[in-house]
């Protein structure tokens, strides 16, 4: 029999229900994080393996396994060289950028009660993208890069939230919406504007490539510089995951749940815009990630954060990676993953508009 | 030996203005709840409740006069010792992410949470029981989204319950319920008053105020009106003049009903 005291009141009350009667455990959703695990080793087992230098998944297994125990390596030294320093970082990264534009992408859903943002519709994307083409164009460092980026997709999100928020006579979910795509026609401007200034020789090639997308060039000292600032974004967003869901109900109702909502949503809004900004200093503009994954996992395990955030981590970590690796081996020549990503998510967004239409409609 | 002191009442207005910048909606409101007792506001539409609520839960700031919870200004309790205090039953709406029931009362136990924790397995037992109250239990795994209006008001009473609050603040919390569940609202109202918890509520049903409150309230008119035990205040004649209807009419429409009873 549970008991509880309400707060200054005389006498315990109870309902004479056993805890043992009900299902105290939540069953929904579990399953589905285990399968968005298994997704993702399926995929980094096929990624390590496929590409110009092919190893079947036993050798792959072999050779994870001699680094696990210490022991040597069954593998030629050829095959030891591709996947661990080509393949490995590649496919690092991909996780990490997957993992953190998913992340950012389910959180900005939850703070924004919209299902329909991501960082690109909210246009974090592109003022990311036009710091860091900034600061390519004026030769800065990586970390500046970083820096830049960071500041651009935390000014974008900015102005994008004060539009909708200033703006009473329309739904607040259109006017951020519109008003992300605006901004981001702006900030794209800005980015061609810096373009036909690059010098067409050095700096122009890097920006076109980065712009597009990829992971290609990126290097394991890229990486590790990256990573932590990732891992800064995504601890505090994992930590505070259950608390999101209170910000998916209307203001005053989280306030008088004792909830500080504008600093929690501040808070929310810094640690995904540093995630988006990191993933894009690291791999160019990867557009959909941060919208479709989320959903994916919204289907898989239902709209609670504290499992709809780590198997959006799983599941985008699995998407980018896969995306990557095709774009790798899928032709002669290597793609651009963001029209990968691209190609996957804008049908998929259409879907999403088509559905939740016909929702709004049937009630 | 020394007399026995009067306890702190659990909700204290004294001289409380209302509104939004410079327009006043109501001013001159004084009131106090005990534990253990219902106060009924009755209103017509636009008479500032929704204000007056809003004030009370600190999420509008007075422009004159003082709201004090158990002694303590609200403006000056942190948001999370406040909401361990007072609960608040909003009127219910869709939500945007289907969320479970269970994980809806959930959301209750923020405030008795460390920042970074999770409800634990007690909480979750606790969520169960504040269903349970209501004749709820069966809905917990179900979507909120899809339940009635009716059932998603009695899963926001079952949320407050579970921030173990000393002071409910419902606003009109049978408005969207039928018969039955609004028996049951009432119902719970009343066994929670019996338990100490002190209930301050809107309805536009009289003979819902004249069953639970202790006492009713009438505001109108940008102040309260009139104020004390139900039947000497929601007087046929007072609820016409509060309403703008004829007094013959309100007689009739109440008659046979809980107002003779």
């Amino acid at each position: 029999m549970i008991v509880f005291r309400v707060n200054g009141l005389s006498k315990p009350y109870s309902t004479g229900v056993s805890s043992s009667q009900i299902d105290v455990a939540p069953g929904r959703g579990r399953w589905g994080w285990w399968l968005a695990l298994a997704l993702l080793l399926a995929v980094l087992l096929w990624a390590l393996g496929v590409g110009q230098f092919a190893l079947s998944p036993a050798q792959v297994a072999q050779a994870l396994w001699a680094w696990a125990t210490g022991a040597p390596s069954p593998l030629p030294t050829a095959a030891e060289t591709v996947l661990w320093n080509i393949r490995l970082p590649r496919i690092t990264a991909g996780m990490v950028v997957g993992a953190a534009l998913a992340a950012a992408g389910a959180a900005y859903q939850g703070m924004f009660r919209n299902p329909l943002v991501s960082p690109d519709i909210l246009g974090v994307s592109s003022g990311a993208g036009l710091g860091a083409v900034l600061g390519i164009f004026l030769g800065w460092s990586m970390a500046a890069v970083q820096l830049l980026a960071f500041g651009g997709g935390l000014a974008a999100v900015a102005v994008v939230v004060a539009l909708s928020a200033g703006v009473r006579r329309h739904d607040p979910v259109l006017v951020l919406v519109l008003a992300g795509i605006a901004l981001g026609a702006l900030l794209g401007a800005g980015i061609a504007l810096i373009k036909t200034l690059a010098d067409p020789n050095t700096q122009l090639p890097s920006i076109t490539f980065w712009l597009m997308g990829g992971l290609s060039a990126v290097t394991l000292q890229e990486v590790r510089v990256t990573a932590p600032v990732m891992l800064a974004a995504l601890v505090p967003l994992l930590l505070l995951r259950w608390r999101i869901n209170l910000l998916g109900l209307p203001d005053e109702e989280a306030l008088a749940l004792g909830v500080r909502v504008g600093r929690l949503r501040l808070l929310l809004v810094a640690c995904a815009t540093l995630g988006t900004a990191a993933a894009v200093s690291l791999a160019g503009i990867i557009g959909w990630v941060g919208l479709v994954v989320p959903h994916v996992a919204r289907l898989l395990v239902g709209p609670n954060f504290v499992r709809l955030l780590p198997a959006s981590i799983l599941l985008g970590a699995g998407f980018v990676v896969a995306a990557d690796t095709l774009a790798r081996t899928a032709a002669r020549i290597e793609l651009p993953l963001g029209i990968l990503t691209a190609l996957v998510g804008a049908p998929f967004f259409l879907y999403l508009l088509a559905r939740t239409g016909r929702q709004e409609g049937g009630q | 030996m020394t007399a026995p002191q009067t306890p702190l009442p659990v909700l204290l207005l004294q001289q409380l203005c209302t509104g939004y910048g410079r327009r006043v909606v109501s001013e001159g409101v004084n009131l106090e709840i005990a534990a253990g007792e219902v106060l009924c506001l009755l209103g017509p539409n636009g008479c500032g409740k929704t204000t007056l609520f809003r004030t009370v839960l600190g999420l509008l700031a007075p422009l004159g006069g003082r709201v004090l919870v158990q002694g303590q200004p609200v403006q000056a309790w942190p948001r999370a010792q406040f909401a361990r205090r007072v609960g608040y039953v909003p009127q219910a709406q869709t939500g945007v992410f289907a969320f479970s029931v269970l994980d809806m009362v959930l959301m209750g136990r923020a405030a008795r949470l460390p920042a970074l924790a999770q409800p634990a397995a007690a909480d979750r037992a606790m969520a169960l029981q504040c269903l349970e109250r209501l004749g709820m239990a069966h809905l917990a795994p179900r979507r909120y989204t899809e339940l009635s209006g009716g059932e998603r008001q009695l899963v926001l009473i079952a949320r407050a319950l579970a921030q173990e609050p000393a002071l409910l603040v419902m606003d009109e919390p049978t408005a969207s319920l039928d018969f039955g569940n609004q028996v049951r609202v009432l119902a719970q109202i009343t066994a929670l008053r019996a338990q100490g918890m002190a209930v301050l509520l809107s309805t536009h049903q009289p003979e819902h105020a004249l069953r639970v409150a202790d006492r009713i309230a009438l505001l109108g008119q940008g102040r309260l009106l009139a104020m004390g035990a139900p039947r000497a205040t929601a007087t046929p004649a007072a609820l016409a003049a509060l309403y703008g209807v004829e007094q013959a009419e309100i007689a009739a429409h109440l008659r046979g009903g809980w107002l003779e009873g």
